[in-house]
């Protein structure tokens, strides 16, 4: 998974470099940013995606690609920020700024990115430790992240939206989920508390967490 | 006492000139071809198709740039009734058929009726004209067209007194447009200038392209050349010209009237709520080229500021 995940990266590296005959059209940078952008989308999905998938399943073991798939989801939306600040806009830092100011397509872009900058940078096993609480806290922002890449890439197209209102649609389907989930579980647990219960059970379930 | 040596080597064994350069042809082939798919992506090996047209190059009306490669001009293309993508055209365009073609003329003109292309054309010896193209998606690219002034058909065809505007219609045709089956936009394209744009002698009306007959993902057999406005202005497959005297409507500024305006003049100082118009990305260029500046008018307000004198460019965009 780690190995297959850099597989789209070291595809875009051969068509930048022309290997084999590839290459990435009239306009390299547009079609560099535009792909990785697109993976980084794709891979926070997946990342959200295994959530339902531990509820669907009932195995806990998909929660263990979540923090390599949501770092991927960084590296992807990071050269895709790099591609356009660095490679295109060569760290014209005005801009930046006046694009973020003026396009909220734009912003929401960078909010996005921003989130997971945050994320990225509190995976680690200290963080989690050291945030306690608040980690889990900080980490339901990934479903600002999913809204805020989906959305941007429904303003950035221009005018044929079907694309990215199929990412929207998966999107909200993984969300979905999550609320069918939470709700039942909500009654699940009223069930278990209400005064029809029979007394002197005490195996309680602790309510799991999950994004 | 004359002895004749046999020659050290003889006639059957000397490899003809043009064999030998034959050769040396094949490896600096070879070579390039190495170098191209190993080294340098930019360098492809597409050259222009298509019948030749017997043009003269009008350098008056040309810049010095570089155009762009054939690869380039039709294979990077917006021209959503072929599909949304750049790449649509080139895949999608090649089944249209670009004869026999009419063109109707209508409106407030003389000269009223229905055109084979041919004789629309024929009075009109064709130049070539290197021109810079820019896209509202701010990138540009240099394109040698093959064409005539739209002015001199707009005389041709004696407009009224009351006709103020010239209307553009493309092609309205799902079967062969796949593009046109789903509404990305509201078919049939149309497109108008003012009739004084229209006689501006850069604007051209192209049927080539790289000396060749123009290939139909640039917008075969007719298309519109308006290079100091930006490209979606220059409608491709056009069947109507309409002389009107109200300000026609125009397909994009009808999408999306507050991105869009009538005469999307390239203009740095005015921005669009999706790019920066400041600066643009030429084609071809390659990943670590530097945007460059945008200039006024596309380069050409020395020819065209005029046109505009007194009104506002900021409303009118």
């Amino acid at each position: 998974m780690f190995a297959a995940s850099l597989v789209p990266l070291a595809a875009l590296a051969a068509r930048t470099f022309g290997v084999g005959g590839l290459g990435l059209g009239a306009n390299p940078v547009a079609a560099l940013t535009d792909a990785l952008g697109l993976w980084a989308l794709r891979f926070l999905l997946a990342t959200l995606t295994l959530t339902p998938l531990r509820y669907l399943s009932g195995s806990a073991e998909w929660l263990r690609l979540r923090r390599m798939l949501g770092l991927y989801a960084f590296l992807y939306a990071t050269l895709h920020f790099a591609m356009y600040f660095l490679v295109d806009q060569r760290l014209a830092v005005g801009v930046l700024v006046e694009d973020v100011a003026k396009r909220p397509w734009v912003t929401l872009g960078l909010i996005g990115f921003l989130i997971l900058v945050a994320l990225a940078a509190t995976s680690t096993a200290w963080a989690m430790r050291k945030l306690g609480r608040n980690w889990q806290r900080l980490h339901y922002a990934v479903y600002g992240a999913g809204l805020a890449g989906c959305w941007h890439y429904y303003w950035q197209v221009k005018r044929d939206v079907t694309a990215p209102l199929a990412y929207a649609g998966v999107f909200a389907l993984l969300m979905a989920v999550r609320a069918v989930h939470a709700w039942r579980r909500r009654l699940r647990l009223r069930a278990m508390y209400a005064p029809t219960t029979v007394p002197g059970r005490s195996e309680v379930p602790a309510p799991s967490r999950g994004n | 006492m004359l002895i004749r040596r046999p020659a050290d080597i003889r006639p059957s064994e000397i490899t003809p000139a043009d064999v030998y350069a034959q050769r040396r042809r094949f490896l600096a082939g070879a070579l390039a071809l190495a170098g191209s798919t190993l080294l340098a992506p930019a360098a492809r090996a597409g050259t222009p198709t298509g019948t030749v047209l017997a043009a003269r190059r009008n350098a008056a009306y040309s810049v010095t740039e570089a155009p762009n490669s054939w690869d380039d001009v039709t294979g990077y293309n917006n021209y959503y009734e072929f599909g949304t993508d750049k790449s649509d055209p080139a895949a999608n365009a090649g089944h249209l058929r670009v004869t026999p073609w009419t063109v109707t003329v209508g409106g407030e003109c003389d000269l009223k009726g229905r055109f084979a292309l041919e004789d629309l054309i024929r009075p009109h010896p064709l130049e070539e004209r290197i021109y810079r193209l820019r896209c509202v998606e701010a990138w540009s690219m240099v394109v040698p067209w093959v064409g005539f002034p739209l002015g001199d058909l707009v005389r041709r065809l004696k407009p009224t007194s009351r006709a103020k505007f010239v209307q553009f219609t493309t092609l309205n045709d799902p079967a062969q447009m796949p593009g046109e089956r789903s509404r990305t936009l509201d078919w049939p394209y149309t497109e108008a200038l003012r009739i004084d744009e229209a006689a501006h002698p850069l604007a051209l009306l192209a049927v080539g392209l790289y000396g060749r007959v123009l290939p139909n993902q640039n917008g075969a057999p007719l298309r519109l050349v308006v290079p100091w406005k930006y490209g979606f202005k220059s409608s491709k497959a056009i069947v109507r010209i309409d002389f009107t005297e109200r300000m026609p409507e125009t397909t994009w500024a009808r999408a999306n009237p507050t991105e869009y305006g009538f005469y999307a003049n390239v203009n740095p100082a005015v921005d669009h709520p999706r790019w920066s118009q400041k600066t643009e990305r030429r084609i071809g260029a390659g990943v670590f080229a530097p945007r460059q500046g945008t200039l006024p008018f596309n380069g050409y307000a020395e020819q065209v500021a005029s046109l505009y004198t007194g009104l506002d460019l900021r409303k009118n965009f």
